[in-house]
């Protein structure tokens, strides 16, 4: 008797997914008769993934609660960090199931405008989100600034592409370089710049998503024959 | 749609045959990728200085195939960690990639025999918000001090926040993904960087599976495929334009078998 293992089940989840895409693709014309088997398994295993992932909340929240909750009982490293967690955590739990200040019950909205839960996220969380974000300023210099020193033509090549498009798109630019001779129409860094971005880097853009479509194949073939042991074919 | 079939099921021929050819006997020279090359030494500097290694299998979730790229790479960094005798940290914002990549690094200590060093809560859960889990990891970083950070999958604005984090406590940093938006920031902020497909390539090439291997020669003919679909398209369309009738006519009906859009 052939004993079903979580590799059978996955290449044969992968192969009918993949058989799906080409007989009812989705967007196309309404499936028939097979097609539409194929198109129904494929909704429902999207769907399962979903009620999974629902499950796989429930573990991650009883992994934060066990592993902060442990720091805090044995006084480890940084405890203190975890008390703000948990007690972050537990607030936004319990306002959130419980619908403090919008409509109660099952069908209640527990993302209404007047709901607790509403003003933590647009007092608390969005704000802490905009503060964290606004570093990228910061660190998109810093790290521009280690990339453009000149170590070799590389690096001057991506200094040069840079400049360029960093005065090409200085807004109002067109109004300042209307006002030169035509002569000097070659100088104009907005369509050296437009054309860096459209022609060299969409160029390198479509070269990276072919090596990545087809890296992705492989990598659905590996999975599928049971070669990637840790994906569901370990023994 | 026809053509796009008929692509897809020469490539996973293509790959499929190098796969049953090296398990075969038949030796294969894959090209060697620097970042992977440098990932062993950078875990042997981090057990030197005592420091331990971060990893971060991307920001996405188990369906995405860029996440069980990482994971792939998770599963051989496990293994040098363990053979080295050095500290493991990952850390993930999904629960499923939680549970996948404790159990990776469970079955990878244990095959070196040393499965009782291996404690689950090395793999740290922290957040779905994106920017929750980078204010985290930042703080791991910042606090713990890593010798190295891999950083491999699929990652967003997070990216940069991530990497100039390591960056500050002089931490050699391994990043990889397949996302071309975020792929300038790696290349800015980390020491080494995985280019798109070669995400998909590390864990194979870093394994030394002879199989896997086999697999990645598949996909370098599949190469070979697509360029001479691309040149075909091109020299067709360049002599349509010409004024060439016949190459505008057979363009006309090969585009109608792609897709739309």
């Amino acid at each position: 008797m052939i004993r079903l293992r979580p590799q059978h089940l996955l290449s044969f989840v992968a192969i009918v997914l993949v058989v799906a895409s080409f007989i009812a693709p989705p967007g196309g014309d309404e499936p028939r008769g097979v097609a539409s088997l194929f198109a129904f398994a494929d909704s429902q295993f999207s769907s399962w993934f979903g009620v999974l992932a629902v499950f796989a909340f429930i573990l991650g929240g009883a992994s934060l609660l066990r592993t902060h909750g442990r720091r805090v009982r044995r006084r480890e490293g940084d405890w203190k960090y975890s008390i703000v967690t948990l007690v972050s955590f537990l607030v936004v739990l319990v306002v959130g199931l419980g619908k403090f200040g919008g409509p109660p019950g099952l069908t209640g909205d527990p993302f209404s405008p007047e709901g607790w839960l509403t003003r933590i996220f647009s007092s608390v969380l969005s704000p802490l989100h905009a503060t964290l974000y606004s570093l990228l300023a910061f660190y998109v210099a810093s790290a521009s600034y280690r990339a453009f020193r000149i170590r070799g033509w590389e690096s001057s090549v991506l200094l040069g592409s840079a400049m360029i498009v960093l005065v090409g798109r200085i807004p109002s630019i067109d109004s300042w370089t209307d006002t030169w001779p035509t002569v000097f129409g070659f100088l104009r860094m907005e369509a050296w710049s437009l054309w860096l971005l459209k022609v060299p880097n969409t160029a390198g853009q479509r070269a990276i998503m072919i090596g990545v479509a087809l890296g992705i194949v492989t990598m659905a073939v590996r999975m599928i024959s049971g070669l990637e042991k840790g994906q569901g074919g370990r023994k | 749609m026809i053509l796009l079939l008929i692509t897809t099921v020469l490539l996973v021929a293509l790959i499929v045959r190098s796969i049953l050819l090296t398990r075969r006997g038949r030796l294969v020279n894959v090209r060697p990728l620097t970042p992977v090359e440098e990932m062993i030494p950078a875990i042997d500097s981090s057990v030197a200085s005592g420091s331990p290694v971060l990893f971060v299998p991307g920001t996405r979730d188990l369906d995405s195939m860029q996440t069980v790229a990482g994971l792939s790479l998770l599963d051989q960094v496990a293994r040098a960690c363990a053979e080295r005798g050095a500290e493991l940290l990952v850390l993930v914002n999904r629960s499923l990639v939680m549970d996948e990549a404790r159990e990776r690094c469970r079955i990878a200590y244990a095959s070196v025999g040393r499965g009782d060093d291996w404690n689950d809560d090395n793999v740290d859960y922290i957040s779905d918000d994106p920017l929750g889990f980078v204010a985290r990891v930042d703080g791991v970083i910042a606090r713990r001090r890593p010798g190295a950070c891999f950083f491999f999958g699929f990652f967003a604005s997070e990216s940069l926040l991530l990497a100039e984090g390591g960056h500050q406590v002089g931490a050699i940093q391994i990043a990889g993904t397949a996302s071309a938006v975020q792929l300038p920031f790696f290349v800015a902020a980390c020491d080494r960087t995985l280019m798109g497909e070669e995400l998909f390539a590390a864990g194979a090439s870093l394994s030394g599976d002879a199989a896997l291997l086999g697999s990645l020669v598949g996909q370098d003919q599949g190469k070979w495929l697509v360029l001479i679909l691309l040149l075909l398209g091109t020299a067709l369309v360049t002599l349509s334009a010409l004024g060439w009738a016949p190459a505008g006519e057979v363009w006309t009906v090969l585009s109608g078998l792609l897709p739309e859009g």
